[in-house]
């Protein structure tokens, strides 16, 4: 993935500016920031569901469909009459489409990812009749049947528990042992200081970028905060460069 | 044999009159094809947009009536475009401007409804009006029944084929929408069918009353399951006994069938509501059960 010269924004007000660089393919990313740093911005930018105001993500060997990408705001109907095993089947979506039935084998897949999760025995309950930690559980049992080979997550362990939060992060090291792309939007340094080898720390520009302990250190995290809050090293907020001074 | 069933008072309008037993196919054509529609309808809270749509029909069917009077074919054409015309109208308004999706379908369902009385009122009586407003299901002619069953067979098949299209972009659009390019053909097919169906149910039960039969039994049977499956089954269920109902009730008691059938399904709303399972009291009587214990 390869980002080129990227500015985002809503309404022509950038919110990212000037981002370059890549993302290897099998990369474990954690980026982080301050809050209206751009963090699901850019999550949403490489998932194509916001068109940047300039430059743009190049996906080299993905296609924008096969991205699995777990939102902050979960965008489903939970009181829509439907059990979790109906839910998480609509991770084979790829395999299946609209009309296909589901054979043994993916059923048994079913039941594997909903096991994943810890879910195993809830097969038959309304998806309305679950705990927050329970949905979002579901939700990964989801990703986990897209077989994505690039998972972007944008603050996948709100208001869910310690435990589901182990449970979950043990879900994506298994994702990056496999070879995918996982890339989430996370909070909790500590979190991102044990499970993510690299890490972007983003506030409207990139402050960091590289390995975890070093761009977490200090320093970046004061620069973050100081230009969140409009306060950058000239006293400035983030200011939009053209090309020529950018480069 | 004829004559031991005709004995029985549940069987014997349907076996002594054929107009009872031609309305009792229309509100079994009507129950499995409308009321799956409406169960979606309910699920995408767009119960009150299903009600704005049936009002959308009128003016069609009244310029069709203009044209070639109470003639099938004509007010059939003319609620069709209609009702597609509103539905992507009010869509593209608002898509297009700050207009929301209740307030465009408002506009025209008022625009539509005002129109369709001034048109029929120009060149009709009273009657015809009462007939475009509330249907007359105990006239059911031979064309009639056979456009209900053709128009309920279309959207059967259809919600068969669609199903899973239709559950994902009532559940999770956003999802449908990032894993498919279907999600188009989601919105605007339901809309087709949600118009194909309104205009079947007004021949029966008139514009004003066929959303009853989709709204009704759809949320008289949501009370009672919380699985997609069965709840298409019960509220189809539910339909077809408040239509036989309201058929006996009418012809025993004299009440005009449409709204005795209508009233049947509320009636069978407001029992689900006392007694389903995931009504108000069957969840207080689990608390406190709960607590007692």
């Amino acid at each position: 993935m390869r980002f080129d010269n990227l500015t985002l924004g809503y309404n022509r007000h950038p919110a990212v500016h000037h981002l370059r660089g890549e993302i290897a393919a099998g990369s474990l990313l954690a980026i982080v920031g301050p809050n209206g740093a751009g963090k699901s911005t850019l999550l949403k930018a490489i998932a194509g569901e916001l068109r940047p105001l300039q430059g743009q993500v190049e996906l080299h060997g993905v296609q924008r469909q096969q991205i699995a990408y777990l939102t902050q705001l979960a965008t489903l109907d939970s009181s829509f009459p439907m059990v979790v095993h109906d839910f998480v089947a609509m991770g084979l979506w790829r395999e299946i489409g609209a009309f296909s039935g589901l054979n043994r084998a993916q059923r048994r897949r079913i039941d594997e990812a909903i096991g994943a999760v810890g879910l195993a025995g809830l097969e038959s309950r309304p998806i309305g009749s679950l705990s927050g930690g329970q949905l979002q559980r579901t939700l990964f049992a989801r990703v986990l049947l897209q077989d994505a080979p690039l998972v972007l997550l944008d603050e996948p362990y709100g208001a869910i528990d310690a435990a589901s939060v182990r449970d979950l992060a043990a879900l994506i090291r298994h994702w990056h042992h496999e070879g995918r792309t996982v890339i989430a939007v996370l909070h909790d340094l500590e979190h991102v200081l044990h499970e993510y080898p690299e890490t972007l720390l983003l506030a409207r520009e990139v402050v960091a970028r590289g390995d975890t302990a070093s761009v977490l250190s200090d320093e970046n995290l004061r620069r973050a905060r100081q230009l969140a809050e409009g306060r950058g090293d000239q006293g400035n907020a983030p200011v939009c460069h053209n090309e020529q001074d950018a480069e | 044999m004829t004559e031991t069933l005709a004995s029985i008072p549940l069987l014997a309008p349907f076996i002594e009159f054929g107009f009872m037993r031609r309305a009792l196919a229309g509100c079994l054509a009507l129950s499995l094809g409308a009321t799956p529609v409406g169960v979606f309808l309910m699920l995408r809270r767009m119960s009150l947009a299903g009600d704005a749509m049936s009002h959308a029909i009128l003016p069609g069917a009244a310029v069709g009536y203009l044209i070639a009077g109470l003639s099938l074919p004509a007010m059939t054409i003319g609620g069709l475009v209609a009702g597609l015309a509103v539905a992507v109208l009010a869509g593209g308004v608002a898509r297009h401007t700050v207009i929301k999706e209740d307030t465009s379908l408002a506009t025209f369902y008022l625009i539509s409804l005002s129109a369709g009385v001034l048109i029929i009122s120009l060149r009709g009586s009273s009657v015809d009006l009462l007939h475009v407003l509330f249907g007359s299901v105990l006239a059911l002619d031979d064309a009639t029944l056979l456009l209900l069953a053709g128009f309920t067979s279309v959207s059967v098949v259809a919600l068969a084929i669609g199903l899973r299209l239709f559950v994902l972009e009532g559940c999770d659009p956003a999802f449908l929408a990032r894993i498919s390019r279907l999600g188009p053909v989601a919105h605007y097919g339901f809309m087709v069918l949600l118009v194909v169906n309104l205009v079947a149910g007004f021949h029966a039960l008139g514009t004003l009353m066929a959303v009853g039969i989709m709204i009704l039994p759809a949320a008289a049977a949501r009370l009672w399951v919380c699985d997609i499956g069965p709840l298409l089954l019960i509220a189809v269920l539910t339909a077809i006994l408040g239509s036989l109902i309201g058929l006996l009730l009418s012809y025993y008691v004299n009440l005009p069938a449409g709204p005795a059938i209508v009233l049947t399904l509320g009636a069978l709303y407001l029992l689900s509501l006392a007694v389903g399972p995931l009504g108000p009291l069957a969840s207080r009587w689990r608390a406190s059960w709960h607590f007692e214990r």
